[in-house]
């Protein structure tokens, strides 16, 4: 080992289209208190093009050492040529713990990071804590309670996190560190290569940032009473959410599954309809200041999770909600 | 011919898989008897191959790793138009983790004569890891694209594939053989037909364990998994809910109010 010490807790942050995403920062900030616990140095392994400007960033939310990767064969995303570098680094350095953000390069790095390194990975985690043997204790919600996760022997420590698990870290203008340049690998014969990338403008409120959520479950029964939970939250400008069951009868796309393997929402109003309430979905709601539930079940353990309840059909309910936010809209 | 492997996961049916849950009382997890499915994604992945082979000469092998009840997830597969079923079962293959999952399963691929590709779901009902399709490339030396929604063109020794990414897409070019882990939106799975499950009755099951696939013991299983569960804890939930009482009306009213209070009407 030439650099670094063996205690280090690294992020792999993304810099592709010149951005780093929040989440990046977020999970510098967790693993500065991680690195603070084991005595170890936070290193970030950025890779991008054009992106020398935002390394600053990194040391304001809690960086040491930033290993860049500033080259225009890291400007898309190319899986190989991404591994081929973070692989040999981490075999070199190697850090306790490495750290990715659920992004759709995450979700796809950190399983072919891990594989190489020949290590385990623990999908969206929901918390991590340093335990009394020095070992990261990774929890994901499981059964009704909440698991957890350890790789005992193989090091690094993997784990996956989605945005908004662990708030941003108050930034540090003050801080700095040190940047160790990090070059492509050489002479490598890719087989994987992105192509292009195409990004439609998201339509409506982006569900991370939306004040009001209305989040819709099984209980919307079919499409039609999933088309007036999407009414309601568009009369009420919200954000519409959604839980597994209703993803996986089609009645809305993956992008707006609420929870544990979808997304962290922090509003300000949480309306949950036709919700059972298991905690794979609760996991993903946090800050509201009032949480409501609509669902037909008094006994649903949803009722014990939010602030008012109320009993009702949902088809029966919505339907009379929307006509009255009309009336008052109209007025 | 053109041979494809199919990795397909038995799992507690997502339907009553809620009903598998931690005991308050006895904080132990009990024995529940939910029947094993077909991963509700694996059914997209098998029913791209199936259509590949509608389209030209494919043979198709779908490769399962679980306990022997999920022998009928495989002969399912059979009915829907797989040729081939392998099962990998073993008492010494329980409690895997992604990692050991991937590594028994790539072990059983590379017994196979030949295989162009291999196709995945994105992630299993249970499971949810994702990590599957890219540790099983990994473990075979060969390049994987996660998340794939089209293919765009295959048939070459390149292929082009599109792969869902945050707000639209990016289109890849893989060399071939490669793993595909496929998305939902990739097409719409047939349905299982009298005349499949006729002719699927003449197609056995091969079952392959430790000795089979010329396996340690301790590469497999609990004992090949970097991870572990340490601890399931429940959870206490302190319910401070407040009931609305009245009529529909009544509730909305309410509903209506407490938003203008918390400032977002
Ligand atoms: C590894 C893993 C990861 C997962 N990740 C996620 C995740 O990220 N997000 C997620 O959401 N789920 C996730 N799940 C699934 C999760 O465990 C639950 O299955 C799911 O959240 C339940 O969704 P639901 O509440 O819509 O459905 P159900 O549990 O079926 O509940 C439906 C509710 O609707 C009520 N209802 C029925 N009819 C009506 C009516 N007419 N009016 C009003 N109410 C009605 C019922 O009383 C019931 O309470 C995951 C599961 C696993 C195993
Ligand atoms: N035990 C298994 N047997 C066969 N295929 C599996 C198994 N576990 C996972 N897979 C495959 O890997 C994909 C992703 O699973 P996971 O990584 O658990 O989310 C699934 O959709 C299957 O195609």
């Amino acid at each position: 080992m030439s650099r670094g010490s063996t205690n280090s807790v690294w992020v792999i942050a993304e810099g592709i289209g010149g951005r780093i995403p929040g989440v990046c920062l977020e999970l510098i900030g967790k693993a500065r208190t991680l690195g603070d616990t084991l005595g170890g140095e936070v290193g970030v392994l950025l890779l991008g093009y054009g992106i020398q400007e935002q390394v600053d960033e990194l040391f304001h939310a809690g960086a040491d050492v930033v290993y860049l990767g500033d080259s225009p064969v890291y400007e898309k995303y190319q899986p190989e040529i991404f591994t081929e570098t973070i692989v040999p680094l981490s075999k070199e350095v190697q850090p306790q713990i490495i750290l990715l953000g659920s992004t759709f390069m995450g979700r796809e790095q950190a399983p072919l990071i891990a594989a190489r390194l020949g290590t385990g990975l623990t999908a969206h985690c929901i918390d991590l804590i340093i335990n009394e043997e020095g070992i990261l204790e990774q929890k994901i919600p499981a059964y009704g309670g909440m698991m957890t996760i350890v790789c005992p022997e193989k090091r690094p420590q993997m784990a996956t996190v989605t945005q908004g698990v662990f708030p941003m870290p108050d930034l540090d203008m003050s801080r700095s560190g040190k940047i160790i340049p990090v070059e492509p690998p050489e002479g490598l014969r890719t087989r994987v290569e992105t192509l292009k990338v195409v990004r439609k403008k998201p339509e409506g409120v982006p569900l991370e940032s939306a004040p009001v959520v209305i989040a819709g479950g099984a209980g919307a029964g079919c499409a039609e009473g999933w088309q007036e939970i999407e009414d309601l939250a568009k009369t009420l400008n919200a954000a519409v959410g959604s839980t597994r069951p209703a993803v996986d009868e089609g009645w809305t796309e993956l992008e707006t599954m609420i929870g544990q393997s979808g997304k962290m929402v922090h509003p300000e109003f949480y309306i949950a309809v036709g919700i059972s309430g298991d905690m794979q979905h609760m996991v993903g709601i946090s800050g509201a200041k009032a949480m409501v539930a609509v669902n037909n079940d008094p006994q649903a353990p949803v009722f014990e999770q939010v602030d008012y309840g109320i009993v009702a059909d949902c088809r029966e309910f919505i339907p009379i909600l929307l006509r009255k936010l009309r009336e008052k809209g109209d007025l | 011919m053109v041979s494809i492997v199919v990795c397909v996961k038995a799992v507690p049916d997502p339907e009553k898989a809620d009903e598998i849950r931690i005991d308050p009382v006895t904080k132990a997890l009990p024995r529940q008897d939910v029947p094993l499915v077909i991963n509700p994604l694996d059914r997209n992945a098998l029913e791209a191959a199936l259509q590949f082979k509608e389209g030209g000469k494919v043979h198709i092998t779908v490769v399962s790793m679980g306990p022997p009840p999920a022998g009928k997830v495989v002969k399912e597969c059979l009915a829907l138009g797989a040729d081939e079923g392998i099962l990998l079962s073993d008492p010494a293959f329980a409690g895997a983790d992604a990692y050991a999952t991937a590594f028994t399963l790539a072990k059983a691929i590379q017994k196979l004569d030949k295989t162009d590709c291999i196709l995945c779901g994105r992630a299993s009902s249970d499971g949810a890891t994702e990590w599957v399709g890219p540790e099983l490339a990994t473990f075979l030396g060969i390049p994987v694209v996660t998340m794939v929604r089209e293919f765009v063109a295959t048939g070459d020794e390149r292929w082009k594939v599109k792969a869902d990414l945050a707000d639209g897409y990016r289109l890849v070019e893989v060399e071939m053989p490669a793993v595909f882990t496929v998305t939902k939106d990739l097409n719409t799975p047939r349905t299982l037909r009298y005349s499949g499950i006729i002719k699927a009755r003449k197609k056995g099951i091969t079952t392959w364990g430790l000795d089979e696939l010329d396996v340690s013991e301790s590469s497999v299983g609990l004992k090949g998994s970097p991870t572990v569960m340490s601890d399931l804890t429940y959870v206490e939930r302190k319910s401070t809910c407040q009931f609305i009482e009245g009529t529909l009306e009544e509730k909305a009213d309410f509903l209506i109010q407490k938003m203008m209070e918390v400032g977002v009407l």
